[in-house]
């Protein structure tokens, strides 16, 4: 025990900075092991009561937090938070005795309050030896205000009082010069809040045509409507507004938007069909009616494998029922699913995975990531042989894939395959250096031994000899790699 | 405690005047409505609400029942109901729907809105419309800023990104300007302003606008805040595209830090249950390993740890009087330790199983040579592998981005290419997506007219002069071409490496990459506060479309730094993108950076980008270095 410590901490004092990846899974991982498990070792003196943590509800909120309670209401709405916290003394607040006086608008203003009341109690100690003015909202209607039907603010004036937060009427300002004026003044005033506003004027007082004319040449308010009619939902009006400055493409985006709305598959699928036809760019055009062609697509599979499954014929389907409806994902994961279920139909079915390759046009490259990763994980290694083997003219056999075999390994090691599939692939990497690691990592010890018999590297392949097990058939092997004397070792 | 290697860096201001204000304000708007009364509380408002009170704080205040504000309607027997919500047109509906259904059943109750952190008139035009005004009541509770550690605060505003910069509202820009009158008038007068961007500068004078009616009756104080710094979140979208090596950057990057605090799960706690923890400078490990490059990382818990055990250990010989000292004194300390650190380890050991399943390496290594310039098509050819076999959408769009902004646009063949890939793997649904990101210059195409681009971004700054700013934004899509290549070269933001890069001693603030890229926006602030203004730096403005201002103001006595900045995390989507504004203290040579706060992502889709990012530089340790190493 003293020893290994010992030696850790001679580790940690010789070991100057290494070049830190985060492949070295082994090295960093069991370094944090160690110390999780000095800390846990720790655990049963430390543990024997709770008092530091803070108590936390089964979702993970700490007891007494906001977002908690909000939880506790919805999930029991009978019971009362009171009993939770009956231990509270209500009403003993300090603010109770604070005047209840009406105001609606001045809150806004605060900040600016120099009248120090007497309850304000913490505040004001708070504040009191920063030597920092009070900022108790200020209470009192500004006597100002009242004044706002009556008088004649500029636009200047108006503008200001509106940024604050006060209530302008902006009903005088019928000429359209006068109109205009405000707005230009809300958009000096950089307040966007107040720009809406005027606008909101605006579009109630002015014919939409003249509106629009104006806005045409006032970039910064044309932003604030459009944002305005998007969040407002006047989609007639924005769509209107688009037309008129010659947006085409905007237009189709705003329609096309629209069908993330419609939950009803056969009604979306319907609205697709009508977007084909909008404005898009050439390219957007082909990705919208590709949209349209996958719903109509799933539509079909999705009526066909609910009732194959409902019907319990089918062994794939009872073997591994659905988990979800495939209606509305992406074309991946339709293919994956198709890969799935349907991998060995012919090319002629809806649902078959070559024709939905051929159909979208997927490159080989989507499509083999995908293939593998549906036939690995039903354990399917023929048809994973299958994918990567290529015939010449001469009938040779030989491995090829679209992508890099590391990735291929990668696939097939989290889909667990046992060794001697993986083994196989692992060989076919073309890189040394990632072929061992590989090969290391996942125990394909053949692949190793003759990796470091093509390397001549005979201190390596001694050096490896203690990793597998003893007596082993890989150790025999590496015994007559040694004591073979054909081979002439480089070291 | 972050400030204690350097002599000359003072105090941060108490920042927890901030907290109290909110809460004493929201008090007294709860007393606005005597008597018993049900809370409705908008969603993204409840972590910064926990920040700042608690149940018993709002039932000591009459509230009965707290609810969520969403679709559902609201079945309860109160005769008050409140709602603390953002000034939302879809939450007007909601609330109106509620008033009206009463009214349809002939039940009469009290209503009040509380917006926050303020009102806009389209809420009330909406609630006109729906015939309920005047049935309600409407306040402000003007929550400006949430302070979230000891260095920095937040505005919390997760839509200020989307309404700025995508869609071109100004609305935020009042709250920005109240923000900062808030903080001038508690820790100021600032001694001098600096900002760069189109949205600093709009804030900025709409801040003074606001200052110059309200009495300076701040003057004779000692400022506790030196020098402000307002810079738009499109001045450096790199920073935020790249991901972060240091410990709080990848505790972000896997559990999501929101408001400041993050919720471990039962593989890092050990246990059947989910812990919340607060992420700040109170937390003593933490704080020690926030700004470290996570291989440093697991060095310093293991002799932390072995520490821990030798603690224990002692209590072996003792007698009971030791004993007891050690029980009345130490045990606590050590036991408070021991909990944390297990926090730790087991977040770090969930961080590397993560990272080691996904190619974190190859990532690290494909941002780094976009970063360089080098092996584009190595790296384009990984980012559709990516794409390819359905790794996460937003990793994805991130590493485009970051291909986008570094090489002034993709090459047409490859955008068509990539964009095709990603909606077969993500849903074609993305359309709007990349729509919506080309409009804000993050995906974009090179265009063949490279030198019409010039003219138009000439005539574009011409005219962002005119006060009135009429025609600006008609060439702003054109003008945001990030000239990242000239603006690294000329700040030297690719560290030059020969050999290693020493990460345990880093000597730039490159670390947080691993010695990829040094943050721009920490560079300029760098580079602004060592010349006291922009002189010199003229051409790096230019590259960054311009609207630098560098003002004095009257006293700047103390070195607080500040900077505020449009922040951004932005998603896209059809259906939202979102990014908080937020300010942040600076040390003058700690650079504490940005605390965005939570944004809900409002699509699956929206929570990626700058947040996080942003949130692992506040490289404080940076600073703290320096000092020391200049020192010895």
């Amino acid at each position: 025990m003293s020893r290994a410590r010992a030696d850790e901490e001679e580790y940690w004092h010789s070991s100057k900075f290494r070049a830190f990846t985060f492949d070295d899974e082994d090295d960093e991982l069991s370094q944090l092991k160690e110390s999780k498990r000095a800390v846990n070792s720790l655990r049963d003196i430390v543990d024997d009561d709770d008092d530091d943590l803070e108590r936390v509800s089964w979702s993970g909120e700490p007891v007494g937090s906001i977002s908690w309670s909000i939880k506790e209401t919805a999930s029991s709405s009978t019971s009362s938070l009171e009993s939770r916290d009956s231990s509270l003394q209500k009403g003993s607040s300090s603010y109770a005795a604070f005047p209840k006086q009406v105001s609606s608008y001045s809150l806004s203003s605060l900040f600016k309050g120099r009248n120090r009341l007497p309850s304000f109690q913490s505040l004001s100690d708070a504040l009191s030896d920063t030597g920092v003015k009070n900022y108790a909202p200020e209470l009192r209607r500004p006597k100002a205000e009242y004044k706002d039907y009556s008088s004649d603010w500029s636009p200047k004036d108006t503008v200001r009082r509106m940024q604050r937060g006060k209530i302008c009427s902006l009903e005088r300002f019928r000429s359209l010069q006068d109109k205009l004026v405000l707005l230009d003044e809300a958009v000096a005033g950089h307040d966007g809040n107040v720009i809406t506003a005027v606008l909101i004027f605006l579009k109630r007082t002015l014919r939409r045509e003249i509106l629009f004319r104006e806005l045409e040449v006032r970039q910064v308010a044309l932003c604030h409507l459009i944002h305005f009619l998007k969040e407002t939902g006047e989609q007639k009006l924005l769509l209107d507004l688009l037309r008129f400055l010659d947006r085409t493409e905007e237009v189709a985006l705003s329609q096309y938007r629209e069908h993330l709305n419609i939950q009803d598959v056969e009604k979306r699928r319907e609205f697709l069909k009508g977007c084909i036809g909008l404005p898009f760019s050439a390219e957007d055009t082909s990705h919208i009616q590709d949209h349209y062609t996958l719903l109509e697509r799933q539509i079909i599979i999705e009526a066909n494998d609910r009732h194959l499954e409902m019907a319990g014929q089918s062994e794939i389907f009872r073997k591994y029922p659905r988990k979800a409806s495939i209606l509305n994902m992406p074309l991946v994961t339709t293919l994956f699913y198709s890969c799935f279920y349907h991998y060995t139909e012919a090319e002629g079915t809806f649902s078959s995975p070559t024709n939905l390759k051929k159909t979208f046009k997927i490159p080989d490259k989507q499509y083999v990531l995908t293939a593998l990763a549906a036939r690995a994980k039903l354990r399917a290694w023929d048809d994973v042989d299958a994918l990567f083997t290529t015939k010449n003219w001469l009938g040779y056999t030989k491995k090829k894939a679209p992508i890099g075999f590391h990735r291929v390994v990668e696939i097939l090691q989290r889909n667990n395959a046992p060794v001697q599939v993986l083994q196989e692939y692992v060989r076919l990497v073309e890189d040394v250096e990632t072929r061992l690691n590989l090969a290391t990592k996942y125990k394909c010890h053949d692949v190793v031994i003759e990796t470091y018999r093509d390397l001549k590297d005979r201190i390596q392949l001694t050096a490896y000899k203690c990793k597998v097990e003893r007596g082993s058939a890989e150790e025999e092997k590496i015994n007559s790699v040694l004591n073979n004397t054909q081979i002439r070792w480089k070291n | 405690m972050a400030f204690a290697g350097r002599r000359d860096v003072p105090e941060p201001p108490d920042f927890g005047i901030l907290k109290r204000l909110a809460r004493d304000q929201l008090i007294y708007l709860l007393e606005q409505l005597p008597g018993k009364k049900d809370l409705f509380i908008e969603a993204d408002l409840m972590s910064p609400l926990d920040r700042i009170a608690n149940v018993s704080i709002l039932k000591q205040h009459e509230v009965d029942k707290l609810y969520k504000v969403d679709s559902r309607p609201a079945l309860s027997t109160s005769d008050q109901f409140c709602f603390l919500v953002r000034p939302r047109i879809k939450t007007m509906r909601y609330i109106a729907d509620i008033v009206n259904a009463d009214k349809m059943s002939g039940r009469s109750r009290k209503y009040k809105i509380i917006f926050s952190p303020q009102k806009f008139y389209a809420c009330e035009m909406v609630l006109e419309e729906e015939g309920v005004f005047g049935d309600v009541t409407c306040d402000e509770w003007s929550f400006y800023l949430l302070p979230l550690d000891e260095d920095i605060i937040s505005m919390e505003l997760p839509e200020f990104f989307r309404d700025y910069f995508l869609e071109g509202d100004h609305r935020w820009i009042n709250s920005i300007a109240r923000a900062l009158q808030l903080l001038n008038s508690l820790y100021g007068p600032f001694g001098k302003a600096y900002g760069i961007g189109r949205c600093a500068k709009m804030s900025y004078e709409l801040w003074r606008d606001l200052e110059e009616e309200s009495e300076g009756d701040g003057q004779g104080r000692r400022p506790e805040i030196g020098n402000i710094f307002l810079m738009d979140r499109d001045t450096d979208y790199v920073t935020a595209l790249c991901s972060q090596v240091v410990y709080e950057g990848l505790v972000d990057d896997t559990f999501r830090i929101k408001c400041g605090s993050v919720d471990f799960g039962p593989d890092v706690t050990s246990s059947d249950k989910s812990i919340k923890v607060l992420l700040n400078a109170q937390d003593k490990v933490f704080s020690q390993i926030r700004n470290e490059h996570f291989s440093s990382v697991f060095g310093f818990l293991s002799q932390k740890s072995r520490n821990l055990q030798a603690q224990y250990d002692r209590r072996r010989g003792m007698d009971i009087k030791q004993m007891k000292n050690f029980v009345s004194q130490e045990l606590k300390g050590l036991k408070q330790e021991h909990r944390l650190l297990s926090l730790h380890i087991g977040a770090c050991e969930s961080i590397m199983k993560k990272k080691t399943k996904q190619d974190f390496q190859e990532m690290i290594k494909a941002e780094h040579s976009l970063l360089e310039g080098f092996d584009i098509r190595e790296s384009t050819s990984f980012i559709e592998e990516h794409i390819d076999r359905q790794v996460s959408p937003i990793e994805s769009l991130r590493l485009m981005c970051l291909l986008s902004i570094t090489e002034n646009g993709l090459v047409p063949k490859d955008y068509r290419s990539l964009k095709t890939q990603y909606l077969q793997s993500y849903g074609p649904e993305h359309l709007l997506t990349f729509h919506n990101l080309k409009r804000i210059g993050l995906l974009t195409e090179q265009s063949a007219g490279e030198t019409l681009t010039a003219v138009e971004s000439r005539v574009s700054k011409l005219v962002t002069d005119r006060a009135a700013g009429k025609i600006t934004d008609a060439f702003n899509s054109l003008a945001r071409r990030s000239n990242f290549r000239a603006i690294s070269k000329k700040l030297g933001l690719i560290p030059r490496v020969d050999g290693e890069y020493d990460l345990k001693m880093p000597r730039d603030m490159a670390y947080v990459f691993s010695g990829a890229y040094i943050p721009l926006s920490c560079k300029i602030i760098e580079q602004v506060l060592e010349r006291r203004g922009w002189l010199g730096l003229e051409e790096v403005v230019r590259l960054l479309n311009g609207n630098e201002f560098s003002v004095s103001g009257n006293a700047g006595l103390n070195g607080n730094e500040f900077s505020v900045s449009g922040n951004a995390r932005l998603g896209a989507g059809g259906q939202g993108a979102v990014g908080p504004t937020a300010l942040c203290p600076i040390q003058t040579a700690a650079w504490r950076t940005i605390q965005p706060g939570s944004p809900s992502a409002l699509s699956s889709l929206s929570s990626w980008g700058a947040a996080p990012s942003l949130r692992s530089l506040r490289s404080g340790s940076w600073g703290r270095r320096e000092g020391a190493s200049s020192s010895s």
